[in-house]
């Protein structure tokens, strides 16, 4: 069964420090985020996300045999993404099927998650990486990556380290961790950043708008300290599946 | 310095060690780190630490022996499915020798096989064989499929795990190291062997497993020979009437 969780005791928090944001977070704050590891029967490792109110599935199959002659590499797997936006995930519905968009962040999710994978363990083979987007409240790419990794683990395949994600930005002049729809779209900036927590190594790093250096640095900043607080979450949504402590 | 202890859940990039310790199976060194790669759990051995593996596919290796199903009739060889990430060959002349025969006569699409891994070379390609005892083409029974890290643990200390359960069913049961595993008695011991084979598969990692799979054996055939005599009894009384 799937607990809703709600933003209440989150509100009340926010309005002793009197923030600015509209959903009432401080400037520091994540959306609330549950993760569960192994959702799925047949996929090879899955996992289910919400994050504010972004829903995401993710699935992995493989280690598997690859046929296609022309992408196979002989020395190592092929990570392969597949980001999709379920049509009743947006508020006016989106056409299924690939777009740009969704082709563009299929492409940086299997780049961000490729330096963490011991993929030259299985020359010759793909792994293969299905993020489903069902509901859709601002920063599903970080919120995808994020699910992708854990399914990563989940099914059995090395890693050097998990890839966590999050996003920081600018809105209503403030820089702020974690940008909702709202902030994401009136707002001046956005910066997406995915990290390998352990060394902190940044496998994705993008920035749409207009920032500053100092307030860039501030961002970048801003987004790893969300990464580091996801990245606890992850873990422990993974040691809950076998359950662990 | 030890961070973890021994049976301890870890997720891939915990950081396991640090200093003069040996980085095992499942793990990699990072400058003095030593770090899981695995989500599984940690084994300590003097100065190697290594993570077993909770979840895992099949990779195939000289010398091991395994199930696989034909995919494929070829000119001179057949494509086997050994549930793992890389197809096998099975020449034709590891099985006929130097003579020419009907491929399809032998083994055809969908056979299932109990075959030697001969060789594998560093593009992975595998080599299978069918030279050795007990090796060649089932008939009949269930196939079962767990994660080749459990094959250990069904089999259990010196085969304790898997007689037990050939003991108490009268079924023969068959493992290959890829995590599949052949079933052939009666069909409803097939079924009770399904049923104990998918229970160590998801207990696999906790302690005191023979025992309490020795226990839901006898259960589940307690239940069976119950079934049995009600049936007998039925038919008795239908008998009398």
């Amino acid at each position: 069964m799937i607990n809703i969780i709600t933003n209440r005791d989150l509100e009340v928090k926010s309005e002793a420090k009197g923030s600015e944001r509209p959903d009432g977070r401080a400037y520091n704050e994540l959306r609330p985020l549950k993760i569960e590891a192994g959702v799925l029967e047949r996929a090879d490792g899955s996992a289910y996300l919400e994050f504010g109110d972004n829903k995401v599935l993710a699935a992995v199959y493989g280690p598997r045999e690859f046929h296609i002659r022309r992408f196979l590499k002989p020395n190592m797997a092929v990570l392969r993404c597949r980001y999709n936006m379920a049509p009743f995930s947006v508020e006016d519905r989106k056409r299924p099927g690939p777009d740009r968009r969704s082709l563009e962040i299929s492409k940086l999710t299997s780049e961000a998650l490729s330096p963490a994978v011991f993929l030259e363990k299985f020359p010759r083979s793909s792994i293969d990486v299905f993020i489903e987007v069902l509901q859709a409240e601002g920063g599903t790419r970080c919120a995808g990556i994020t699910a992708a990794s854990v399914a990563l683990a989940d099914a059995g395949i090395p890693m050097r380290d998990m890839v966590v994600a999050c996003a920081a930005g600018k809105a209503n002049g403030q820089i702020v961790m974690d940008l909702s729809e709202w902030e994401d779209k009136e707002g001046e900036a956005d910066v997406p950043v995915a990290i390998m927590p352990r060394t902190g190594e940044i496998t994705l790093l993008q920035m749409d708008g207009q920032l500053t250096k100092d307030e860039f640095e501030q961002a970048l900043d801003l987004a790893k300290e969300g990464c580091m607080k996801i990245s606890v979450e992850q873990k422990k949504a993974i040691k809950n599946r076998y359950g662990g402590d | 310095m030890i961070l973890v202890e021994d049976k301890d859940i870890v997720v891939p990039g915990e950081i396991l060690a640090e200093g003069e310790y040996y980085a095992g199976r499942g793990t990699f060194k990072d400058d003095s780190k030593i770090c899981s790669a695995l989500v599984g759990l940690v084994a300590i051995r003097d100065d190697k630490i290594s993570v077993l593996p909770l979840q895992s596919k099949y990779i195939p290796k000289r010398g091991d022996v395994v199930i696989g199903k034909i995919t494929e009739v070829r000119f001179s060889m057949w494509n086997v499915d050994i549930n793992s990430p890389y197809s096998g060959i099975l020449p034709a002349s590891d099985v006929f020798g130097r003579e020419k025969r009907d491929m399809n006569k032998a083994f055809n699409v969908g056979d299932i096989l109990f075959m030697r891994v001969v060789d594998v070379d560093e593009v992975k390609k595998v080599k299978l064989g069918l030279k050795g005892r007990g090796l060649g083409k089932f008939r009949g029974g269930i196939l079962v499929e767990i994660t080749p890290t459990k094959v250990p643990r069904l089999i259990g200390k010196k085969g304790s795990m898997i007689n037990m359960i050939k003991d108490h069913t009268k079924c023969e049961v068959v493992v290959g190291q890829n995590g599949l595993v052949w079933v052939k008695g009666k069909p409803e011991m097939e079924r009770v062997v399904e049923k104990v084979i998918k229970t160590i598969e998801t207990e696999a990692h906790t302690s005191g497993l023979t025992d309490r799979i020795r226990v839901m054996l006898n259960q589940l055939l307690d239940i069976e020979e119950d079934v049995n005599k009600e049936e007998e009894e039925d038919y008795k009384e239908e008998l009398i009437q």
